[in-house]
């Protein structure tokens, strides 16, 4: 509210706003105008520097900003107005602060004499936001404006990342104040450590070693820190086996006959046994989530455990770690090539045939799969099948949540890492859609592919019209069971088949073809697998506008392996009342 | 369970306490008692917090605490090697012929008569929480009106400081590149 008098310098609050954006590197800005955010759009229509993504509602600008940011890596920003523009924000900045990715939202807030009177579109988005933002700010000075944007993006982006919020009341945006980039952040309280410690990192090695049943446990920290390079020189180095996590795929090749696939409640047989069975889980920027453990007091009772994460307070919250390391993962992982090198150039050499030989065996008797439906329809596995084949690892694949996920995750295939981009931790439903807009603008040059079911796409569809009239040829496969599909597994498995609620009848309503159509975009449908390739390829050729599949599937299709919840990973099933035999005596006998 | 007093410094910003208080519900971490207040920093508070938790949950707590971004240091004060202090004040009956008795309880625990009218007294006591527990006993018989009573103030004994620290400004990093 400062009046600066300064004469060349003196620029608005917004004008200052869109300098400070330009100044942290900004391209793109994922967002809709409204009245107290209004002043910052005067400027933003003039900057050359930033694209504004106009998109149909503030969920869509909120998840654009986390696709872009896990498909390049960088932080990915929205912008909204304030009330039920900024509320909107809230699922997309729960989901990026659950699965760490790096966003920053900037809202409107009411004029700062306004605030705390009810006035018209105010909500108290800082007080909202605080338990699901890593940080937040409410700027109600202009001078405060560059200093405040410079420090939401060293947040967002350093140490564990994750969404920074910056509330910016109108009149701070109407002022008049001196815009002046900072050289220096005055952050007393944020020092995230990346460095590890090499006494832990040395006594890592060591158990490493020693160890007979290791398995490298990985988790989306290993992505987020670009560290999939240091991770398969450390696997390969080792010979031990890897899992990957839902948040991990694509950190280690899903080829590489040393990967298990995936853990947790959809893991493989074998990545879910690995775990259970080993004596040391090396666990890299993964965080012991209840949807991989299972039931925490039977999760892998015979097993030491070095965590590594960058985030302190995840080391110990749910398994106790016999060798904590604070540290970034690209560093950690670096590091523990250095000293396991030191170890085997000094005699030293872990064990593991015996080990390796036994989860071979496991995964030989337990491979992914699925059964072909008997009525010829088709099977939702063999589309994600086909689509991985066809697209190829080079694509990005952006998931919704539920079946259509997990065998997206399970079916696909992904070799390289920021190629899977989903809603792990929340769980939001609707993120496929405007997520893969933001992947698609943040990597223009790679084909997206947004996996999407029914009941997801229904929920942020209206993105469809933001790809269609600003360029962005994304491609969404919607998986069409006409269901709530993993609501409906669960109400098979668990509710004796009372399917209450589930049956959103979507080959019906919508027609899916006439609502690409109605977008501006293409429309394709099939129903037989014989069709699966050609509609594929089709996709594949159209470039300049965004495409629409709907794939017809089978809608009592499940997914398999499972452990249900609140049960123990020993008690997975491969499918409906089958349970695998561990063959432990093969392992105890075993070389 | 058991009680642990935590001197937090914080930047002295609108909201922290927001913050903090919302961490704990958050996270199920149960406060017993909470005091914010200026320290000889004018840009730092201090809060000194007792939650009542066993150690393994503490460190969850100071792990937590610590990722607020204006949380600047966490430390848990040792009793034995710490001064704790809570004030209260309490409104006592006092006829006139029970406020003899009354004094004389004020006088054995060291405590100040703050204000008094015809038939009660205010007395203001300073002190830990076993002697603010051991008071109220003594004047209980003779009728509490009311009580107010402060959050735990704590700090550590000896020269040493907890605030002696270094606020070294971070460079902002370059613009990131694309991929």
């Amino acid at each position: 509210m400062s009046e600066q008098p300064a004469a060349t310098e003196s620029v608005t609050g917004a004008q200052s706003l869109i300098k400070s954006l330009e100044a942290a590197g900004v391209e793109h800005v994922f967002g809709i105008p409204g009245g107290a955010i209004l002043p910052a759009y005067d400027p933003l229509f003039d900057s050359v520097k930033l694209r504004h993504i106009l998109v149909r509602h503030e969920q869509g600008a909120g998840h654009a900003a986390q696709g872009y940011a896990a498909a390049t890596g960088r932080v990915g920003v929205c912008m909204a107005t304030s009330g039920p523009g900024a509320t909107n924000l809230v699922t997309p900045l729960a989901d990026a602060h659950m699965d760490s990715v790096p966003v920053v939202a900037v809202t409107g807030q009411v004029a700062s004499g306004s605030i705390g009177t009810d006035a018209f579109q105010e909500a108290d988005i800082r007080g909202i936001t605080m338990p699901i933002t890593k940080h937040n700010f409410l700027v109600t000075d202009a001078a405060d404006i560059p200093r405040t944007i410079a420090e939401a993006f060293h947040i967002a982006s350093t140490g564990r990342p994750g969404p920074v919020l910056v509330d910016v009341s109108k009149d701070a945006l109407q002022s008049r104040t001196s815009f002046a980039w900072p050289s220096e952040l005055h952050l007393p309280g944020y020092r995230p450590v990346t460095r590890p410690h090499s006494k832990q990192v040395r006594e890592a090695a060591r158990l490493i070693t020693e160890s007979r049943k290791p398995v490298l446990y990985v988790g989306g920290g290993v992505i987020r820190a670009r560290a999939a390079k240091e991770l398969r020189t450390l696997a390969e180095l080792t010979g031990i086996p890897v899992v990957t996590t839902l948040m991990a795929r694509g950190a280690f090749p899903d080829s590489h006959p040393q990967h298990l696939g995936m853990p947790g409640m959809h893991g493989t047989v074998a990545a879910v046994g690995a775990l259970q069975r080993s004596d040391l889980i090396i666990s890299l920027g993964a965080r012991f989530d209840d949807r991989v453990t299972g039931a925490l007091d039977s999760f892998a009772p015979n097993a030491k455990v070095i965590h590594a994460d960058i985030d302190p307070a995840e080391i110990g919250k749910n398994r106790f770690a016999d060798v904590p390391i604070v540290g970034d993962c690209r560093e950690v992982i670096a590091d523990l090539v250095v000293a396991l090198q030191a170890e085997h150039d000094a005699g030293r050499q872990g064990d593991y045939e015996g080990w390796v030989h036994y989860l071979a065996g496991v995964r030989k008797r337990y491979p992914l799969g699925y059964d072909k439906p008997t009525d010829g329809s088709l099977a939702p596995q063999y589309v994600l099948e086909r689509l991985g084949h066809i697209a190829g690892p080079d694509s990005i694949y952006v998931a919704g949540v539920g079946q259509h996920q997990m065998w997206a995750s399970q079916f696909i295939g992904y070799e390289k890492p920021q190629t899977w981009i989903n809603s792990g931790g929340l769980g939001t439903m609707g993120f496929a859609v405007p997520a893969a807009m933001g992947a698609k603008v943040g990597r223009p040059d790679t084909t997206v592919w947004a996996v999407d079911g029914d009941g997801c796409f229904q929920m942020t569809n209206q993105e469809l019209a933001t790809c269609a009239i600003e360029g962005i040829p994304v491609k969404i496969a919607v998986i069409n069971n006409e269901s709530l599909g993993m609501v409906r597994q669960w109400q098979t498995l668990f509710y004796n088949e009372r399917y209450s609620n589930t049956d959103l009848q979507s080959k019906r309503i919508p027609d899916f073809v006439k609502l690409a159509d109605a977008y501006g975009c293409v429309g394709l449908a099939c129903e037989s697998p014989d069709d699966v390739d050609s509609t594929i390829q089709k996709a594949m050729e159209i470039n300049d506008v965004p495409v629409v599949v709907d794939f017809r599937v089978n809608r009592d299709a499940m997914v398999w392996p499972m452990v249900a919840a609140g049960t123990s990973n020993d008690d997975i099933k491969t499918a409906r009342d089958m349970a695998p035999t561990w063959e432990d005596d093969d392992l105890e006998g075993g070389k | 369970m058991s009680k642990h007093t935590l001197s937090v410094l914080v930047e002295n910003k609108p909201g922290v306490l927001a913050r903090v208080a919302g961490l704990f519900s958050r996270r199920g971490f149960n406060i017993d008692s909470l005091a914010v207040g200026p320290t000889e920093h004018p840009e730092v508070s201090r809060m000194t917090i007792v939650v009542d938790v066993a150690s393994s949950p503490l460190e969850q707590v100071t792990k937590q605490l610590n990722k607020l971004v204006e949380v600047i240091k966490i430390v848990e004060l040792d009793p034995t090697q710490s001064v704790n202090r809570e004030l209260m004040l309490v409104k006592v009956k006092a006829t006139a012929s029970t406020r003899g008795q009354v004094l004389e309880v004020v006088q054995l625990f060291r405590a100040k008569v703050v204000d008094v009218a015809t038939d009660a007294i205010t007395i203001q006591i300073v002190g830990n929480t076993d002697k603010l527990a051991d008071f109220l006993t003594m004047v209980e018989p003779y009728g509490v009106r009311e009580l107010v009573q402060s959050g735990m103030v704590a700090i550590g004994r000896g020269s040493r400081s907890i605030s002696e620290r270094t606020l070294k400004p971070v460079p902002v990093p370059a613009a990131p590149a694309a991929g």
